[in-house]
């Protein structure tokens, strides 16, 4: 009962080298560096003998059980890693005699999506959406929403360049209630649904994830209607374009599910591509390419001559 | 728990109570009666620390068995949804927590079980809160220093009805406001399944600085009381009516 009413005292600060033993398992962890504080709890980097790993640790008992519920089911997933791998869950109990959860995961390290693509180029847009909507169908397939999708959460592994969960705390079994969410990223609050667990939830997010990448610090709600509003988003960026069709139906919960935004998205690359591939014959008719035409086949005669020389 | 839905009184407010009873001690009355009572307290924008009279907004959610937090304006949407769900929860697990003393004995809780079995208790917990029926009675201070904030209240339980209306079980709201004309509270918006239909605004603000906490918690708490009263007359009339409302 008492497990959830502390939440408003300050979150715990560990300093680097402070030692975790678990009260249940009795491994010890080695704190590092702070990764990141949420609304649940504060994430560390820690080492475990010479491996390294990241720890959450809390007051609120609950939901970090909650949590790791989330975490359990996502590794029965079979074939695919959706989520960070969970290496232990135990109890911590402080020098000053109060109990803390936590539990230690996977320590995924990477780029932000929004970084990489900065750097790398909008060719892996394409790469990294149909990447998601694959997890995402996998996700949704074993009865569980993402529901709190947005680019904080997603981490660019390397070689090769993969999309990463790093946050499965407001993965929701479908049909509830969202658990968790973070407004820009909600449907609910630009009155475009309702938050109410399923496929095309997750899919409304994944428009805006995109939409982040290029409105970095987001925009809000005006007085105009706001599907009026994000549909103009996404025309004004021109990166977007071959994939708009598909960002808008999204938004407007028009996919069932994942798979079939999948194909669609397929559909507009491919599309794209062959778009891409005519405008690039065009140019080919410039001088350059002309000499270099006649010049190949300038090659081509000169062999053959040289071969009917032979013979 | 299957007859009977989680009760809670929603207080949002922005300061202290200057009139009348302790509020702490109607919010611990409330409590032993089975409501909780959470509380909200709204911060000015410019605000950087939080007013010493805002920590009776932690004392009333204590005895009241609730939740209380402590947010700006532009936050709470989130917040009220977050805290509504959060003494849902805290409610649930305080039954499911009786249960195991009876089972476990009289020291054991949750918290002294090892992690793996606690779980699979979560998760009980968790399928009581999404199917459980709710009754939230929402209680505005609409004394003067809350005028600029009422839109975003209103904002906020709209978006409470969102997320609530998301889950499996039922809900009811409804909004009452204080200082009422010449009463301790003023009805602004009736039992309903959904707030999304509040066209009502908030009545005219009462300036002069009275801020009757307690006695509009007491209030409150009488109309639940009404409420279930009324509901047991109805039972016996037409029994099938409850039902057919979905």
């Amino acid at each position: 009962m008492k497990m959830n009413q502390v939440w408003k005292k300050q979150g715990i600060d560990l300093r680097p080298g402070s030692q975790i033993k678990g009260k249940w398992h009795h491994k010890t962890y080695t704190i590092q560096r702070k990764l990141g504080a949420g609304a649940i709890g504060t994430v560390y980097l820690c080492n475990h003998g010479d491996r390294p790993a990241a720890l959450k640790i809390s007051d609120k008992g609950t939901s970090m059980t909650v949590e790791v519920n989330v975490l359990k089911s996502l590794e029965k997933v079979q074939g695919s890693r959706l989520g960070p791998s969970l290496l232990d869950v135990d109890d911590w109990v402080s020098p000053t005699g109060n109990t803390y959860s936590f539990y230690v995961m996977e320590y995924l390290q990477g780029e932000t999506m929004v970084g990489f693509i900065r750097k790398h180029g909008k060719d892996w847009i394409g790469v990294f959406m149909l990447q998601l909507l694959e997890d995402l169908e996998k996700l949704h397939q074993t009865g569980w929403i993402f529901g709190d999708l947005k680019t904080e959460n997603l981490l660019v592994v390397s070689s090769p360049p993969t999309v990463r969960w790093v946050d499965v705390g407001g993965t929701t079994k479908q049909g509830r209630a969202i658990k968790e969410y973070t407004e820009f990223y909600d449907r609910g609050y630009w009155g475009l649904g309702s938050r109410k667990a399923e496929p095309s939830y997750d899919l409304f997010a994944f428009v805006m994830v995109f939409l982040t990448i290029y409105y970095p610090n987001r925009f809000e709600k005006e007085h105009e209607a706001t599907e009026k509003l994000l549909f103009k988003k996404i025309d004004h960026v021109n990166d977007l374009i071959p994939y708009r069709s598909v960002l808008k139906k999204a938004l407007k919960s028009g996919y069932a599910s994942s798979a079939e935004m999948k194909r669609d998205l397929i559909h507009v690359l491919n599309a794209a591509k062959k778009r891409e591939f005519y405008h690039k014959q065009k140019p080919k008719t410039s001088w350059k390419r002309l000499f270099m035409e006649s010049g190949g086949i300038g090659v081509l005669a000169l062999m053959y001559y040289l071969f009917s020389l032979l013979f | 728990m299957k007859n009977g839905s989680l009760k809670q009184i929603l207080l949002l407010t922005d300061g202290c109570s200057n009139k009348g009873e302790d509020p702490s001690a109607t919010a611990a009355l409330a409590y032993q009666q089975g409501i909780t009572v959470n509380v909200i307290g709204i911060l000015e924008d410019d605000q950087t620390e939080s007013p010493d009279g805002l920590q009776e907004v932690e004392d009333i959610a204590l005895s009241g068995g609730g939740v209380s937090q402590i947010v700006y304006s532009e936050s709470l949407s989130q917040t009220v949804q977050m805290v509504t769900k959060q003494a849902m929860n805290q409610t649930l697990q305080g039954f499911v927590n009786k249960e195991l003393r009876q089972i476990l004995g009289s020291d054991q809780g949750i918290e002294d079980l090892e992690p793996e079995k606690r779980g699979e208790i979560m998760e009980v917990v968790e399928d009581l809160g999404e199917t459980s029926d709710l009754e939230v009675l929402v209680l505005v201070d609409t004394s003067a220093s809350m005028h600029n904030k009422l839109p975003t209240v209103k904002e906020a339980l709209v978006d409470l009805s969102i997320s609530l209306n998301s889950r499996i079980g039922r809900n009811k709201f409804c909004i009452y406001s204080f200082p009422g004309k010449r009463k301790d509270i003023q009805l602004v918006f009736d039992w309903s399944p959904k707030l999304d239909t509040i066209s009502t605004v908030f009545p005219k603000l009462t300036s002069g600085g009275i801020t009757p906490t307690g006695p509009a918690i007491r209030e409150a708490m009488y109309q639940f009381g009404k409420k279930s009263l009324l509901r047991s007359f109805r039972h016996e009339d037409e029994s099938g009516m409850e039902e057919t409302g979905y």
